[in-house]
């Protein structure tokens, strides 16, 4: 009898040590990858590597035009999938609920979050490139990776306005404001800092996407930074999966160097999404 | 029967320390005795020098108001606070002479030895049977025969047997409300405890199924120590032989069921008893 | 005023929800259109059967089966590494953990999914491989294993936080019984909450698989460019999602054959996902009902 609990201690506690392995393994593997980087890549970067124009020889080329592409993809991303993914959120949460609408939108977004990232790109590539003639160009791109991201922009904003308590609401509709009143007096204001939250993950999500930008056209190499969002353009990933791809080791570097400067990027927009997340919930004790 | 470590030598000695089952009628001990116990969940005091013996072979019935720490004082038997966040406890909890917090209880041992039944049923999503085969085997029993003839007494002691007996393959969760607390009792006695805590078992079941269980009570006093919370005045009359009346954290009255129904000596269980708060 | 505006607010809000109706009709479609011209030209007999991939060669065979098999490859390798690791920090933090440790741990863990994925291929093809290569030597340096490997690690916090959430929903009263009869928490968790979270934890694997099935650069990056029906995780394989890489790279002519085959792997891979999310949808609700 207490050999059987003494087994069954034993295979307990030997399971929690195996959870906290389990639980540090990736995060250990991961600390592995970056510090491999940060050797590899480290020495790499200067200010030169930030404002060189890309060339045939690595320690030429530079990250340049690949990061105004990916800034200039950045922004249009934004500004296009905000409204819409805030909006669509809005509808659902305050206009459609319950409607048989609001049930097939609430279906067709989940299912549009599980569609993968290059599926996208073949809609990009045949609907803005060639259909709407935009080419291959920073519109394109942008217009792809915001129908991409805009099912975790209207998940997001959901959840953040259904936290918004009811009492609210009635309080504004007691005082004779109209619903789209309430709803940018009151409800937007209670609920922005988790859809702010929703909006840069989704964000930092666009700026680590290549996929989608290759097959919508999206160049290795592009000899100078876009200019308007017309021009054709690269992003780091992209440029990033082109110096993996070449055999001089110096462009190894180059590829660790620019990784660098990609996860600085995306570590520090999740981190403000944590941080944004983190204090919102705290204020939100109503 | 409470199993004790030695913090010297933290070996496993199997103390019996259980009266006979035999001659209840002849005995002067205590089955359970709580000395000064104070409760704290963080600041909150939720029992407050609690001094209560109750003898082997009976039934106590805990009443008081909502959130007066029935269920507190009933779960320091099993240690199930143990896993609250903040739970301390003070004074001495002793089952069988083994003070349960101080001594090295072995927990598992002594889970099985005090079975516990809950408020609303909690049988697992698994077959009928595997619910009460499930104490038997996570303690590693694999005798077959064995299992399957547990299975089937503790069934018929909760008079379950002749209504799940040619289905016990069917998942639990589809029985009624009643059968489904009354497999939770077969569940705890499969396992042979010696007593069985338990709180407010009827309040989720119709009158008929509660009736039921409070027949099952009576009969179940013959072989365990039985504590039960109970929001019903007229159960805890049914049902009991002593009733303990606590309030706000403390224990105001304990004595036989007739005389707290009948003449409390405070006025606190008094105004309880006659409804006239809670 | 005040109605016209309001009006107006309300129709620009239902567009804006119509798009997402609009994006999936559109995927539908251009998949559909382009992927039906492709098979006026190839047989879908030999496309489903035939165990050749090559139109980009001068001898040109269109059978898709090769670049099933690697994606199918690559994703049951992540598959075995993230389901073990997800599952045990799932139960390790939703039965074990303080819950000040679990505070800390979700966000950590969600960085592994934050990585952009080029950065994992990255890692796959100059750190996994080459190390890999050190214990078994003739392993190619693409091939499925450093892909799948990393593509696990990627995608462990899917199975772990989907699975977590599934063990939170079992009821605590289930875990009372359990402990109330003399369990242990693994006991406990072993033969009580995991079983009852069942459906859920499935449902997080779906997902996994669904998502290592769609990821595109580690498999393009670290798993090489070589169509070819096969097992062996040694060898450099091609899945749908890089075919569809390499030739977006290339050049090839809008309306020609080559052209549509990106086409015809897109609605491949998109079915392939599509029915994954849809069992774990159905399932979600299934056992959506149960404790409710
Ligand atoms: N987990 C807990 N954490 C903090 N306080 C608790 C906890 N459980 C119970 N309490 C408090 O302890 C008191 C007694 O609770 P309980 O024993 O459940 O009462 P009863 O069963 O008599 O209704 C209540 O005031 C309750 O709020
Ligand atoms: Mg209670």
């Amino acid at each position: 009898m207490s050999r059987i609990i003494k087994i069954n201690r034993l295979k307990n506690s030997g399971f929690q040590v195996l959870g906290i392995i389990g639980t540090l393994i990736g995060l250990v593997l991961l600390a592995i990858f970056i510090g491999d980087i940060l050797m590899d890549g480290l020495t790499r970067i200067d200010w030169d590597f930030i404002t060189s124009l890309p060339s045939r020889f690595p320690e030429k080329s530079g990250i340049f035009t690949a990061m105004m592409g990916s800034i200039w993809i950045l922004l249009m991303t934004a500004i296009i999938s905000f409204p819409i993914g805030i909006g669509a959120g809005i509808y659902l949460e305050e206009y459609a609920t319950k409607s048989r609408l609001s049930k097939i939108l609430e279906i067709n977004i989940s299912n549009l979050a599980g569609v993968p990232s290059i599926i996208y790109g073949l809609l990009g590539l045949e609907v803005f490139v060639r259909i709407l003639h935009f080419g291959s160009s920073l519109l394109s791109g942008s217009l792809t990776l915001a129908l991409l991201i805009l099912p975790i922009i209207i998940v997001a904003t959901r959840e953040s306005i259904k936290a918004v308590p009811q009492s609210i609401r009635d309080a504004s509709y007691a005082l004779g404001a109209s619903k789209w009143q309430t709803i940018q007096h009151q409800v937007i204001p209670a609920s922005f800092g988790g859809i702010m939250t929703g909006v840069i993950l989704a964000l930092s999500r666009a700026v680590g996407e290549a996929a989608p930008l290759i097959v919508v056209g999206a160049l290795a190499y592009v000899p100078f930074a876009p200019k308007t969002p017309m021009d054709d353009f690269s992003v780091m990933p992209i440029q990033i999966f082109n110096w993996i791809s070449r055999p001089q080791h110096g462009f190894i570097e180059n590829a660790a160097a620019a990784i660098i400067i990609l996860l600085i990027i995306t570590f520090g927009m999740n981190a403000i999404a944590i941080y944004l997340r983190s204090r919102w919930q705290k204020r939100i004790s109503w | 029967m409470i199993s004790v470590m030695t913090n010297e030598e933290n070996k496993v000695l199997n103390t019996n320390l259980l009266i006979p089952k035999t001659d209840p009628s002849k005995d002067k001990d205590y089955k359970i005795r709580t000395e000064h116990v104070d409760v704290f969940y963080k600041d909150f005091q939720a029992l407050k020098n609690i001094n209560l013996k109750i003898r082997p072979y009976t039934v106590t019935a805990l009443i008081g108001p909502s959130g007066c720490g029935k269920s507190t004082y009933l779960r320091i038997f099993n240690r199930m606070n143990d896993y609250i966040e903040g739970f301390r406890l003070e004074g001495k909890v002793l089952v069988d002479d083994v003070d349960l917090y101080k001594d090295k209880v072995l927990l598992e041992r002594l889970r099985k030895d005090v079975g516990m039944v809950f408020q609303k049923p909690n049988p697992f999503p698994k077959t009928v049977f595997e619910n009460v085969a499930y104490g038997l085997k996570i303690q590693g029993v694999k005798d077959k025969h064995f299992i399957q003839e547990r299975v089937e007494h503790a069934l018929k002691q909760v008079v379950l047997w002749n209504e799940v007996k040619d289905d016990l393959k069917k998942n639990a969760l589809a029985l009624s409300g009643g059968q489904q607390q009354r497999l939770c009792i077969a569940r705890t006695l499969a396992v042979e405890p010696n007593i069985i805590l338990m709180d407010e078992p009827t309040s989720a079941l119709d009158p008929l199924s509660t009736g039921k269980i409070e027949e099952l009570i009576f009969e179940l006093k013959n072989e365990y120590t039985i504590l039960i919370v109970t929001h019903n005045m007229q159960q805890a009359g049914r049902v009991s032989d002593r009733t303990a009346f606590f309030y706000l954290g403390e224990l105001v009255e304990e004595g036989l069921t007739k005389d707290i129904f009948l003449n409390p000596k405070k006025e606190r269980t008094q105004n309880y008893i006659t409804g006239r708060f809670g | 005023m005040i109605r016209k505006k309001e009006f107006v607010i309300e129709k620009f809000l239902q567009l804006s929800a119509i798009i997402t109706i609009l994006t999936t009709i559109g995927i539908v479609l251009v998949l559909t259109i382009e992927a039906f011209k492709f098979f006026t030209e190839v047989s879908i007999i030999d496309f489903f059967t035939k165990t050749d991939w090559t139109p980009l060669f001068s001898k040109k065979q269109y059978g898709i089966l090769p670049l099933l098999s690697g994606t199918l490859l690559t994703s049951f390798i992540a598959i075995l590494i993230a389901l073990p690791i997800g599952l045990v920090i799932a139960i390790y933090l939703s039965e074990y953990a303080p819950r000040r440790v679990r505070n800390f741990v979700k966000p950590a863990l969600e960085l592994l999914a934050a990585v952009p994925t080029v950065v994992y291929g990255f890692f796959a093809l100059m750190v996994v491989t080459p190390f890999l290569q050190t214990i078994i030597p003739g392993m190619s340096g693409f091939n499925s294993l450093s892909a799948g490997f990393v593509m696990g690690i990627m995608i462990i916090p899917i199975v772990s936080s989907l699975s977590e959430d599934a063990l939170n929903a079992v009821p605590m009263s289930l875990r009372e019984a359990s402990y109330g009869m003399g369990s242990t928490k693994l006991q406990t968790a072993r033969r009580v909450v995991v079983p009852a979270a069942s459906s859920g934890i499935v449902v997080s694997v779906i997902l996994a698989i669904s998502r290592a099935v769609g990821e595109t650069m580690i498999v393009a990056i670290a798993a090489g460019q070589q169509p070819r029906l096969t097992i062996n995780p040694l060898v450099p394989v091609e899945t749908l999602t890089t075919y569809i890489v390499q030739v977006s790279l290339g050049d090839v002519a809008h309306n020609s054959v080559e052209y549509r085959t990106i086409f015809a792997a897109g609605i491949t891979l998109f079915m392939f996902t599509f029915a994954l999310n849809t069992v774990s949808h159905w399932l979600k609700n299934k056992y959506r009902e149960r404790y409710e």
